[in-house]
C-alpha cells in the first residue's frame, strides 16, 4: 500500500482533533495534549509522506473511488508535501507558544478554550488547500482555513479585533466570491473543475476567455496573498490578533494564497501570457510594502508591511517562469514562513517583556533580556537578507534568475529586489536600535516595566495581577525552536534547493501531475519549458 | 448551451445591488450586499449548468441528454452552507461592534491614522548630532553625551528657513539655532524648539 494513499489523514486528523478538543473545552490540559498530539502526528504523516513522494513521485488519491475529474481528487508532489511539512511545523510551533501563554496568563483574559479547536481546523483547511486537485476543494479548504481564522482573528472580541476582523472579513468574503466566480466560469467554459482535466482542457480554449479566466483567477489569489494593488487589508488586520495568531497567519494564509497563485500560473494557464503584468505587480508589492514598513513605529505593524514586501519576492520568482526561477520562489515562500512567523512570535514575547510593541516606548531590551535580543536579531538579519542566512541564499537565488531571464523588467526587479532588501535590514536595524540598543533613559514615552528593578525582571503587574512570567519557559522554547528551524534552512539550504528545483522543474513539466491525476496515458499539451528545463 | 433569461437578469440585478451595498460604510448594508453577491454567484453557478432538466440517477431509464447537470447543484450547496455560516459569523460582529461602539458603521484604524500624522521631523532618527543611545557607550567620544543637544534645532523643522527674524534683526538659521540654548536672550523656544 502506497504512503501517498494516507494523504487525506493531513486534514482529517486536525478536524477530528478538533471535534475531540471541543468536547474536552473544560479540562484545558487534556485539550492542550489532544491539540498538540493531533499535530504531531500530523506533522509526522507528512515528514513521511514528503519521503514517499521524493521516492515515488506525484500521488493523486480519489476520495471514495470516485474517478477523475467526476470525484474528488488529492494531489501530493513534491511542492504540496514540502508546503504542508513547512506549514505543519510552524503550526506546532505556534500552538506550544500559544499553550505557554495560555498556560502563563490563565484562562481568565480570553476564551483560550475555543483556541485550540479552531485552530486545529485552520490547519485543516490549509492542509487541504495544499492537498486539494480541484478548484473547487481548493475553494472550501480556502473556506475552512479563512472561516477558522475569522474566529481566531476576532478571540476575546475586544474593540480593537472587532474593528480589524471586521475588514478582514468583508475583504475575504469578497475575494472567496471572486473566487467562486472564477470557478463557475471555468465549469461553464470547460465543464470541469479537475485542475488536471483543466489543464488539458483550458488549452484548447479562445485567448480571450482563456485570459479573462486567468485574471479573474489571479485576483481572487491576489487578495488572498496580499500582492500590492489588493493588499491594503493586511497590515490594517493582522497586528491586533493575539501574539500566536498573528504569527500563525502571517506564516500561513498568504502562502497559501501564494501556493494557489502558483498552481494557476503553472499547472493551468503555463506560457507566459500574464507575466509582465505580474512583474509589475511583484515590483510595486516590493517597494510599497517596505516603504511602508518603514513609516511604523509598532513592530507588529512594520513585520506586517515587510510581509506584504516579500510576497513581492515569490510573486517575482513565481513570473520569471523559469526552472531556476520558480525554483528561487518556493525556496523563499518555505524560508519566508519560518522567519516571519519566528520574528511575531519574538514580538509577542517583546510584548510581553517591554509591556508595549511600539519602538517609542521600548528601549534597552538588549541589557534587560539578552535571549530576546539573540531570538530577535538572528530572524531579523535572516529577513533582510544578510550572509550566510536563508533569506540571502534565497534572494540570491532569485536574482540570478532574473540576470538569467535579462529581460529589463527582470533587470529592474533585480534592482527592486536589492533595495527592499536594504530597507528590510533598515527597517529592523531601526526596531533593533531602538528597542534593544538605546538606553530606557533615551527613549521618550518609556514603558514603566523598562525601569523596574531587576528582582522584579521576570515578574510584573501586567493586565493588573500580580506574579505574571513574563517569558514562560515553552514561548521562549518554542521560539527558539523556529529560530533554530530557521538557522537550519541556512545549513541544510543545499538540499532544499535541490528538492525546490526539482518540485519546479515538475510543475513547469506539468506530465507528472497530470498523468498521476488522470492515467499514464494522458496526452498532455506541448509546453515550451524556458532555459533548457533543468539546471 | 441555452441561457434561463430570467435567471440571467436576476443575476445581473443582485451583482448590482450587492456592489453597490458593499461600497457602503454601513456594516449592516455590507452584510446585505455580501449576501446578494453570494446569491448572484449561485444563480451564475447554476447558470453554467446549462439547461433544465430531469433529476439524474432517479430514474434508470432516462437518457444522458434529459438530466440536468448534478454538479452545478452539488457546488450550490456548498457554496449555501458556507455563506450561511459566514452570514452568522457577520451578524455576531455586527452586533458586538453595536454593543462596544454605539455605532453601525466601519471605524477608522487609530494607528493609521496616527502614522499619517506623524511629523516628518522625528528626534533620534533625524537630529543632525547622532546622539550615542548605546547601552555601552564608546569612551572614546566623550560617553556623557555632551555634545549631544537633546532639543531640535530651528534647522531641523519641517520648514527650513534660510534665516529667522529675531527681536529687530535678521540672523541665519545656523547662528539663531546656535544661540537658542539655554540662557541664550535672543531668541524664545517655541515648544518644538523652533523659533515662532
Amino acid at each position: 500500500m502506497n504512503m501517498a494513499s494516507f494523504a487525506p489523514l493531513a486534514v482529517v486528523l486536525p478536524i477530528l482533533g478538533a471535534a475531540l478538543a471541543f468536547l474536552l473545552i473544560r479540562h484545558s490540559r487534556a485539550q492542550r495534549a489532544v491539540s498538540i498530539g493531533v499535530l504531531s502526528l500530523t506533522l509526522l504523516l507528512e515528514c513521511l509522506l514528503l519521503a514517499s513522494v521524493w521516492d515515488g513521485g506525484t500521488a493523486a488519491v480519489n476520495i471514495g473511488g470516485w474517478l477523475p475529474p467526476w470525484g474528488i481528487t488529492m494531489v501530493v508532489d513534491q511542492f504540496s508535501s514540502l508546503m504542508l511539512v513547512v506549514s505543519s511545523a510552524i503550526s506546532l510551533a505556534v500552538l506550544v507558544y500559544a499553550t505557554g501563554q495560555g498556560m502563563a496568563d490563565g484562562d481568565r483574559d480570553a476564551p483560550v478554550s475555543i483556541f485550540h479547536p479552531t485552530y486545529l481546523i485552520l490547519v485543516a483547511g490549509v492542509s487541504n488547500a495544499f492537498l486539494s486537485g480541484d478548484l473547487f476543494n481548493l475553494y472550501v479548504g480556502f473556506e475552512i482555513l479563512l472561516t477558522a481564522s475569522y474566529v481566531l482573528m476576532t478571540l476575546g472580541g475586544t474593540g480593537p479585533r472587532i474593528r480589524a476582523g471586521v475588514t478582514y472579513v468583508v475583504v475575504s468574503v469578497v475575494s472567496s466570491v471572486l473566487f467562486l466566480i472564477s470557478i463557475a466560469m471555468v465549469y461553464g467554459a470547460t465543464g470541469t473543475v479537475n485542475m488536471a482535466d483543466l489543464a488539458v482542457k483550458l488549452a484548447d480554449l479562445d485567448e480571450g476567455t482563456r485570459t479573462l479566466l486567468h485574471v479573474m483567477l489571479l485576483v481572487a489569489f491576489g487578495i488572498k496573498a496580499a500582492v500590492f494593488p489588493l493588499s491594503f487589508w493586511l497590515p490594517d488586520s493582522y497586528p491586533t490578533a493575539p501574539a500566536p495568531v498573528t504569527a500563525v497567519f502571517a506564516g500561513l494564509l498568504t502562502k497559501v494564497g501564494v501556493y494557489a497563485m502558483v498552481r494557476t500560473e503553472t499547472l493551468l494557464f503555463p506560457g507566459d501570457s500574464l507575466d509582465t503584468p505580474l512583474m509589475v505587480a511583484a515590483l510595486l508589492t516590493m517597494v510599497v510594502g517596505i516603504l511602508g514598513a518603514l513609516a511604523q513605529s509598532d513592530i507588529k505593524r512594520l513585520l506586517s508591511f515587510t510581509l506584504v514586501s516579500h510576497i513581492g519576492y515569490m510573486v517575482f520568482g513565481l513570473a520569471m517562469s523559469s526552472v531556476a526561477g520558480l525554483g528561487a520562489a518556493v525556496f523563499y515562500v518555505a524560508h519566508h514562513i519560518t522567519i516571519q512567523t519566528s520574528l511575531f512570535l519574538v514580538t509577542g514575547l517583546i510584548e510581553r517583556r517591554g509591556g508595549s510593541s511600539s519602538v517609542d516606548r521600548l528601549a534597552g531590551l538588549a541589557k534587560l533580556s539578552p535571549i530576546l535580543a539573540l531570538l530577535f536579531f538572528i530572524p531579523a538579519m535572516n529577513l533582510a537578507g544578510i550572509p550566510p542566512f536563508s533569506g540571502f541564499l534565497g534572494k540570491v537565488g532569485l536574482i540570478q534568475a532574473g540576470i538569467e531571464l535579462g529581460t529589463p523588467l527582470a533587470y529592474a526587479l533585480v534592482i527592486g529586489g536589492v533595495v527592499t532588501s536594504l530597507l528590510t535590514l533598515l527597517a529592523v536595524a531601526r526596531v533593533w536600535n531602538r528597542a534593544f540598543w538605546r538606553k530606557p533613559s533615551d527613549a521618550e514615552h518609556p514603558d514603566p516595566v523598562l525601569r523596574a528593578e531587576p528582582e522584579d525582571s521576570d515578574t510584573g503587574s501586567r493586565a493588573g495581577r500580580k506574579n505574571v512570567t513574563l517569558l514562560p519557559r515553552t514561548m521562549v522554547g518554542s521560539t527558539l525552536g523556529l529560530v533554530v528551524l530557521g538557522v537550519s534552512l541556512t545549513v541544510f539550504a543545499g538540499p532544499l534547493f535541490t528538492v525546490s528545483d526539482q518540485a519546479a522543474h515538475e510543475m513547469l513539466d506539468r506530465s507528472a501531475y497530470i498523468q498521476a491525476v488522470l492515467g499514464e496515458d494522458t496526452d498532455v499539451p506541448p509546453l515550451a519549458l524556458k532555459n533548457g528545463g533543468g539546471k | 448551451m441555452s441561457v434561463n433569461l430570467t435567471l440571467l437578469t436576476v443575476m445581473g440585478a443582485l451583482y448590482a445591488c450587492g456592489i453597490y451595498l458593499i461600497l457602503e460604510r454601513s456594516l449592516t448594508r455590507v452584510l446585505l450586499g455580501l449576501m446578494l453577491l453570494a446569491n448572484a454567484t449561485n444563480l451564475l453557478i447554476l447558470a453554467t449548468g446549462g439547461y433544465a432538466g430531469l433529476a439524474p440517477l432517479y430514474n434508470k431509464a432516462t437518457g444522458a441528454h434529459e438530466y440536468a447537470d448534478p454538479l452545478p447543484q452539488a457546488l450550490i450547496l456548498t457554496s449555501i452552507v458556507i455563506s450561511f455560516a459566514v452570514t452568522a459569523f457577520m451578524l455576531g460582529i455586527i452586533y458586538r461592534t453595536w454593543v462596544l461602539a454605539r455605532q453601525d458603521e466601519i471605524q477608522d484604524d487609530i494607528e493609521d491614522l496616527r502614522v499619517a500624522e506623524t511629523p516628518r521631523f522625528d528626534a533620534e532618527d533625524d537630529t543632525p548630532i547622532p546622539a550615542e543611545t548605546s547601552e555601552f557607550p564608546l569612551t572614546m567620544l566623550g560617553g556623557d553625551g555632551s555634545t549631544v543637544s537633546d532639543h531640535p534645532t530651528a534647522a531641523d523643522g519641517p520648514d527650513e528657513a534660510g534665516s529667522v527674524t529675531a527681536g529687530a534683526k535678521e540672523i541665519s538659521a545656523r547662528d539663531a539655532a546656535a544661540e537658542e540654548q539655554p540662557g541664550s536672550q535672543n531668541v524664545t523656544p517655541g515648544p518644538e524648539g523652533g523659533v515662532k
